[in-house]
């Protein structure tokens, strides 16, 4: 029949289903009848939630992925895994100096790191894991914050890590910090707070509020665009 | 239980054997060829603060006696290496420590918390300082 | 001649002063010490358990960065330069291991996976080699200013030297740091203590350990008419140095001295005072060295 659709055969928490080839994990799950309820976010690979641990046939090997983004194989074991409850650290960014000493002071166990790389095996986001732990361990925060730009901090390289750390706590200290001490507060985002508060738009804002909806539709569907 | 060398009576029995073994094979070192000469104490810069001279130790080990685990010797030892310099046997009795730490430490014992670090010596304490500290002493 | 240089996590930190005047001595000897594109932390001790596999993969993984780099041309040889003597240890040691267990080396593969697998090509050696290979005369005819009249005591720590067969020197009586410092015009003032062990990783959790020992080995060099002690080693210029401030708590009287590595000592016999990082050093070795006229005087 010519509208025959491939199936594969999946098993989740153990149970076998039959679900159409070429769905994401998340949408497999659901076409067999899982709600979810928690372990599902923005369903666009960004927010991190839907951290899922599975094994492709035959294979020994336990991997990671997103199971929004990641497609269904035949024969694939999954198993959803909540949130890993690592512990974030509490500071002041105000009150920090981008350096070692701040990561080791927060996140001691950073030195323990082996460098086994099991971390970037598990990520789904293609992060070189291992190296911007590393640079932050030399105190290295614009390289740490660089290579951990893509991290959405779904908690599959803390799970996995020998040494017990949460690489996205680091990652995210190096962001912070980066941009906090290093890159410093961006200059047209400063002049536009000093043009709110010396009245530049008071005028404007007063005018829009005496608008009713149709007038502010019609403003909105003529404002001035610069692509 | 501190192991006093007064208060132990010091026999082999034959179920020791296999503690004796496990270190031997943990370390690679040839336990049997000391021969109780004391170069390697006299040698130690740490004698003072260990319970066991590094020669007892090797002793015990000999004797397959487990007690030695409990001593704090083993994690006082800062692996210079001095005493496999001195042994006229060649035998590393640092090797044979680490292997004694190994055996502690497998058993998930962490002979050091990282709580008990103050922030402001983690701020600035070199990183090599923490580093070979966990490796040694937290499991 | 360009060699691949590992740094260690140390050397970027509290350490930057040793860097600094490494890297600039160096390349005053046509040495140019080209660091590793990505590098992680050695593991700083060598793995002793005979069955362990996983603290081979740091630095393992670094000695295949040599490998590559020399694959892209980057250097002439395929010999490490290190500067941090754990690091040195470290490298050195796990290389010989999985060049001779084959076993060893073909689990460390397996488990990298994503790693072009380590050729055992590396050497590892530590700057002070490099030095000695080069010839001391060399040394000697690059100074522009003689370290005359400083007195300094050389302190090799532990892992330069030990266990036999790593060591860069003699195991009882190293001379490598004596000639170089002879070389550099100053005097040497040699100490029975100079490889007696600082207390090492001791420094985190027993400080009181460490000054003890730190204190026998500072004051053996005082007594000895030593103006500073010349060290090798983030570790033990730590355990010397800033950790005098613990020496100072346990015995009443103890006149601070200064603690510096060799290559600062190099920087500044050739005239590198810029390279130097004296400002980074505790105590400070300065007012030490402006008293015997080798600093040249700030405006």
């Amino acid at each position: 029949m010519d509208d025959e659709v491939e199936m594969v055969t999946i098993y989740v928490m153990g149970k076998r289903h039959r679900v159409p080839a070429g769905l994401t994990i998340m949408k497999a799950m659901e076409y067999a009848g899982h709600q979810f309820r928690r372990g599902a976010g923005c369903r666009g690979g960004f927010c991190g939630a839907c951290a899922t641990i599975y094994r492709t046939k035959g294979s020994y090997k336990l991997q990671g992925a997103l199971a929004c983004q990641k497609i269904v194989e035949d024969g694939m074991y999954i198993a959803q895994i909540p949130f890993s409850p690592a512990e974030k650290k509490t500071y002041n960014i105000e009150e920090l100096r981008p350096d070692a000493g701040v990561f080791l002071e927060y996140y001691p166990e950073i030195a323990r790191c082996l460098s086994c790389n099991t971390c970037t095996k598990a990520c789904p986001q293609d992060i070189m894991v291992m190296d911007y732990v590393q640079a932050a361990l030399r105190g290295d925060v614009e390289e740490a914050a660089k290579l951990s730009f893509d991290c959405i901090g779904c908690g599959l390289c803390a799970v996995r890590c020998p040494a017990e750390i949460v690489p996205y706590n680091i990652g995210q200290l190096a962001r912070r910090l980066y941009s906090r001490h290093i890159v410093g507060p961006t200059e047209h985002v400063l002049k536009r707070v000093r043009e709110i508060e010396e009245g530049r738009f008071d005028e404007e804002i007063e005018e829009l509020k005496t608008l009713d909806r149709e007038a502010l539709q019609e403003r909105y569907e003529t404002r001035e665009r610069r692509l | 239980m501190s192991p006093e060398p007064s208060r132990l009576a010091l026999r082999f029995k034959p179920e020791n054997a296999s503690f004796k073994a496990k270190v031997a094979e943990l370390s690679g070192e040839e336990i049997d060829l000391c021969f109780q000469c004391g170069a390697c104490s006299s040698g130690c810069p740490l004698t003072a603060e260990m319970d066991l001279l590094p020669s007892k130790v090797i002793r015990y080990v000999q004797l397959g006696e487990e007690a030695v685990l409990e001593s704090k010797t083993i994690w006082v030892c800062s692996t210079c290496f001095n005493c496999e310099v001195r042994c006229p046997r060649g035998i590393d009795i640092a090797n044979v420590m680490e292997a004694l730490r190994q055996l502690m430490l497998r058993k998930k014992y962490d002979r050091v918390s990282l709580d008990a670090l103050e922030p402001e010596e983690l701020r600035g304490l070199p990183q090599i300082a923490i580093i070979s500290n966990l490796r040694k002493l937290t499991a | 001649m360009r060699l691949p240089y590992y740094p260690g996590c140390t050397l970027k930190t509290t350490a930057q002063n040793f860097e600094e005047s490494a890297l600039a001595s160096a390349r005053a000897l046509g040495v140019e010490l080209v660091e590793l594109p990505r590098w992680n932390c050695c593991g700083t001790v060598h793995a002793l358990a005979k069955d362990d596999v996983m603290h081979y993969l740091a630095p393992i993984r670094n000695l295949i960065r040599v490998e590559e780099m020399a694959e892209s041309g980057l250097v002439d040889e395929k010999r490490v330069v290190t500067l941090c003597a754990m690091c040195y240890n470290t490298l050195k040691r796990a290389n010989a291991v999985v060049k001779e267990d084959q076993e060893k080396m073909q689990k460390v593969r397996e488990i990298m996976e994503r790693e072009n697998p380590y050729g055992g090509s590396v050497q590892v050696v530590h700057l002070l080699q490099v030095l000695r290979d080069l010839d001391w005369s060399k040394v000697a005819d690059r100074v522009e200013r003689p370290l005359k009249g400083l007195r300094v005591a050389p302190y090799y720590g532990c892992l330069l030297l030990r266990p036999r067969g790593f060591g860069i020197d003699d195991v009882d009586n190293p001379q490598v740091m004596e000639r170089l410092l002879e070389a550099l015009g100053a005097e040497v003032v040699n100490i029975p203590f100079k490889t007696k062990c600082c207390g090492a990783y001791h420094t985190v959790q027993m400080k009181e350990v460490v000054a003890e020992l730190s204190h026998r080995i500072l004051d053996q060099a005082s007594s000895a008419g030593a103006d500073m002690v010349a060290t090798a080693c983030p570790l033990c210029e730590y355990n010397l140095g800033p950790r005098q401030e613990e020496v100072k708590k346990l015995f009443r009287g103890f006149a601070p001295l200064p603690v510096v590595y060799f290559t600062q000592l190099m920087a500044l016999a050739f005239g590198l005072e810029e390279a130097t990082g004296f400002e980074q050093n505790d105590p400070d070795p300065r007012p030490a060295l402006r008293a015997r006229g080798l600093l040249k005087e700030e405006s």
